[in-house]
């Protein structure tokens, strides 16, 4: 009988199971034996023990997208968090027309990523009359300085064409994506039993008393949360910058996915390219470790 | 072997053909119902995978109608199916991979030689003899990049060389003869300056840079970076090469340590952020924006092409074309000269009725039909007397862009299967050297190590393969 419903399990779960061996598991696994080899797709892979990680090791791309990449995650992640938790305290007070706040901020999230880079050039453009953001940047400093008594002169950067300003660019970029946080966080706030404000506001807690030892406690396993999700997209971002740089100007948006696929389909050394993209995997999940680790700490389950 | 199909209902080719009544019934019946594109089962299919679109696709699929209604070639009645493929490159890859690639492929020679070393393509040798298909039917320059370690792996479609085109109207601005274009490097110099535009507030001032803060650029003579597809290759026109034909990478010569101090030199002239702030606002190459085509650089390399693009963005334009002044001892034209060429994958079902196509495709017929489509000229050493009356017509400068791929001072990307990164990294180096980061020997000579490193280990990777061709 229990063999039988066994069976009957198994096949019930079967359209799954067959997915995630043949599309999942098994990729995996090549993967990983890949990495040990010389490849190149279109020839049988040669075994060649760990000579692509050594090779990686003194690769200067790769330590250049592996630093670029952390640049990106530090700055992207930190601002992120800071906005969209922001947003989400500021999105949960109850004001009239709460519901139509909450789609606009939610609305960029929606937008394709390509769509969404190709809108981004344009606004990152240096040129005032064409570049959005330079419009309304050199609008408001100069007309700063005017009111100081100073000379107009300021103009904005040219955020893609200038190896200081493209990094900065990007992650400016990112923050467009905070939506998915916010909805998150929502979530977590209204899951926050109204009593504990209440006993707080007797107690005689100023708002920010409130925020900072009833909201963000309660909220910390859904930050935690946040905070993993947003190590894992920040390692992986692709698009935008092979959509808006390509890497350029020099390598100075070279990012870790984008090193991983010029190798993987341009040089056609699949191999090597398995092998970056086990060590992604291991970096990843030591960070989602350590944040683990440390979350131990500040993450508060028991209510 | 291959089995002979026969096309039932062939007007072109009475013969003893003895259709079965079954298949006479289908067709009829697909005719009645009025499906008569349906293919019919006895034709050999073979699928042609192009990368063209736009009037480059009309053009291709002109001539795979004008061969689909020829009459039967040989005993075979083949059709071919022409399927447009974007990143052709990259699907090409996995179809070849996963064993299942078309018959006929048009790609780009930046892949054509690490797919030919790594066996990814068929031999076209025997066949090309077979045929009697021989070099000299072609313009040199086209033949010998299908060629690798002595096979033929491909063959030439539609061809391209690049010159120097200018703005007639900024020249005579300027005061320039607006029919003389610089011949040599450093009268490439000297007009650029004359053709440089400065711009602070209401003034405005040409030449050098002026003295004073605010200055801004409003139009340049010439910026090596624009448009920045031979980052690669000026070191060709100071009489240099990156690559010595066999094994050796050789970017680090004296004669590209010169070429880049002169890209270099751009930008010390002009300021590294002022061109950085000028060339951020130049739009998109097929557009009106397009620097060029909009007047904001009087001068650059491009090629054949460019015709096609003016016309679209800049009817009117009065500009003109002629060989980018070198510098090579030789005194001939220096030129890129490329071509898009078709292959027929490994593993491609047909190769033999692919090979058939291919024959139709570079013929005389075939090729003048493409390239007068792509208002190119033709690859063949012959052509047709009617082939330049094109209509709508054709590039005026055409015979030059032609008579430029005789050239020997014509150079083509290297025959090596690392180039895809090597042209990515010549890329970052163009990059750091003209935004001034680095020293030219520096960038060059690191540049030269890893290069020639990578090029050792495909060439240690490929030498027992190569061993295996005869």
């Amino acid at each position: 009988m229990t063999r039988h419903s066994l069976t009957l399990g198994l096949a019930f779960i079967s359209p799954w199971l067959v997915g995630f061996l043949a599309f999942l598991v098994y990729p995996l696994i090549a993967s990983l034996y890949y990495s040990f080899c010389d490849y190149s797709v279109l020839e049988p892979p040669v075994f060649i023990g760990v000579d692509n990680y050594t090779d990686l090791v003194q690769d200067k791309i790769f330590w250049v997208s592996l630093g670029n990449t952390l640049l990106f995650a530090c700055f992207s992640l930190g601002l992120g968090l800071v906005l969209s938790l922001t947003l989400a305290v500021l999105l949960n007070l109850r004001i009239p027309g709460q519901a139509i706040h909450r789609t606009i901020f939610f609305l960029p999230s929606l937008i394709p990523v390509v769509a969404l880079s190709v809108l981004w050039i344009w606004i990152f453009n240096a040129d005032s009359d064409r570049g959005l953001l330079n419009l309304v940047l050199e609008a408001v400093i100069n007309g700063c300085r005017r009111f100081l008594g100073l000379a107009p002169t300021f103009s904005g950067p040219n955020w893609l064409g200038s190896e200081t300003w493209a990094m900065p660019a990007l992650v400016l970029m990112s923050l467009w994506g905070v939506g998915h946080p916010v909805v998150i966080y929502l979530a977590g706030l209204q899951d926050i039993p109204q009593s504990l404000y209440e006993a707080a506001e007797l107690d005689g807690a100023s708002a920010w008393q409130r925020l900072r030892h009833v909201t963000l406690p309660m909220l910390s396993p859904v930050i935690y949360f946040n905070l993993i999700m947003g190590i894992i997209g920040a390692f992986q971002v692709f698009t935008a910058p092979f959509m808006m740089t390509r890497g350029g100007p020099g390598r100075s948006t070279l990012f870790y996915a984008m090193a991983l696929y010029n190798r993987a389909f341009e040089d056609l050394r699949m191999g090597y390219a398995c092998a970056m993209a086990w060590i992604l995997f291991l970096i990843i999940l030591a960070l989602t470790l350590l944040a683990t680790r440390i979350s131990r700490r500040w993450v508060q389950y028991d209510r | 072997m291959i089995q002979v199909y026969r096309f039932p209902f062939s007007v072109f080719r009475p013969g003893p053909s003895a259709p079965d009544a079954r298949v006479i019934l289908l067709a009829a019946l697909a005719i009645l119902a009025g499906c008569s594109t349906q293919p019919v089962p006895d034709r050999i299919r073979i699928s042609y995978w192009e990368k063209w679109t736009g009037f480059e696709g009309e053009a291709i699929e002109a001539v795979v109608q004008a061969f689909n209604q020829k009459p039967e070639r040989g005993s075979d009645r083949i059709e071919i199916e022409l399927t447009t493929v974007s990143q052709i490159d990259r699907k090409l890859l996995v179809a070849i991979a996963g064993g299942d690639p078309p018959d006929v492929a048009g790609i780009y020679t930046f892949i054509l030689y690490s797919y030919a070393v790594k066996g990814a393509l068929t031999d076209l040798t025997a066949r090309l003899e077979e045929a009697g298909i021989r070099r000299e039917q072609f313009i040199p320059a086209y033949w010998e990049m299908c060629s690798h370690q002595g096979r033929m792996w491909a063959l030439p479609t539609t061809p391209a060389t690049v010159a120097l085109h200018w703005n007639q109207r900024l020249f005579r601005e300027a005061g320039l003869d607006p029919n003389r274009p610089p011949r040599t490097l450093r009268e490439l110099d000297e007009f650029a300056e004359r053709l440089t535009r400065w711009e602070r507030g209401n003034e405005i001032r040409t030449g050098p840079r002026p003295d004073g803060d605010g200055w801004s650029l409003a139009q340049v003579g010439f910026l090596p970076q624009e448009p920045g597809w031979w980052a690669w290759a000026f070191g060709y026109w100071f009489g240099g090469s990156i690559w010595d034909g066999q094994s050796r990478i050789t970017v680090d010569s004296p004669k590209n340590i010169e070429a880049y101090e002169w890209v270099r030199s751009y930008t010390q002239k002009y300021g590294k952020d002022t061109i950085e702030k000028f060339a951020s606002g130049f739009g998109n190459f097929s557009s009106p924006q397009n620097p060029f085509l909009s007047g904001r650089v009087a001068m650059e390399i491009q090629g054949v092409w460019m015709h096609n693009f003016i016309e679209k963005y800049a009817p009117g334009m009065e500009w003109a074309a002629a060989p980018f002044p070198g510098q090579a001892e030789t005194g001939h034209p220096i030129t890129n000269a490329e071509a898009d060429v078709v292959v027929i994958p490994r593993g491609a079902r047909h190769p033999r009725e692919a090979f058939e196509f291919i024959r139709y495709l570079i013929s005389q017929e075939g090729m003048e039909l493409l390239c007068s489509g792509h208002r190119k000229f033709s690859p063949l050493a012959e052509v047709s007397p009617g082939f330049a009356s094109m209509n709508p017509p054709a590039n005026p400068f055409l015979g030059m862009f032609r008579d430029l791929s005789y050239s020997p001072g014509a150079f083509s990307i290297p025959k090596v299967g690392m180039w895809n990164e090597y042209r990515r990294e010549l890329g970052v180096a163009f990059d750091e050297i003209r935004s001034l980061k680095r020293p030219v020997r520096e960038t060059l000579g690191e540049l030269q190590v890893s290069m020639q490193k990578s090029l050792d280990q495909e060439m240690r990777r490929e030498v027992p393969r190569s061993q295996l061709v005869p």
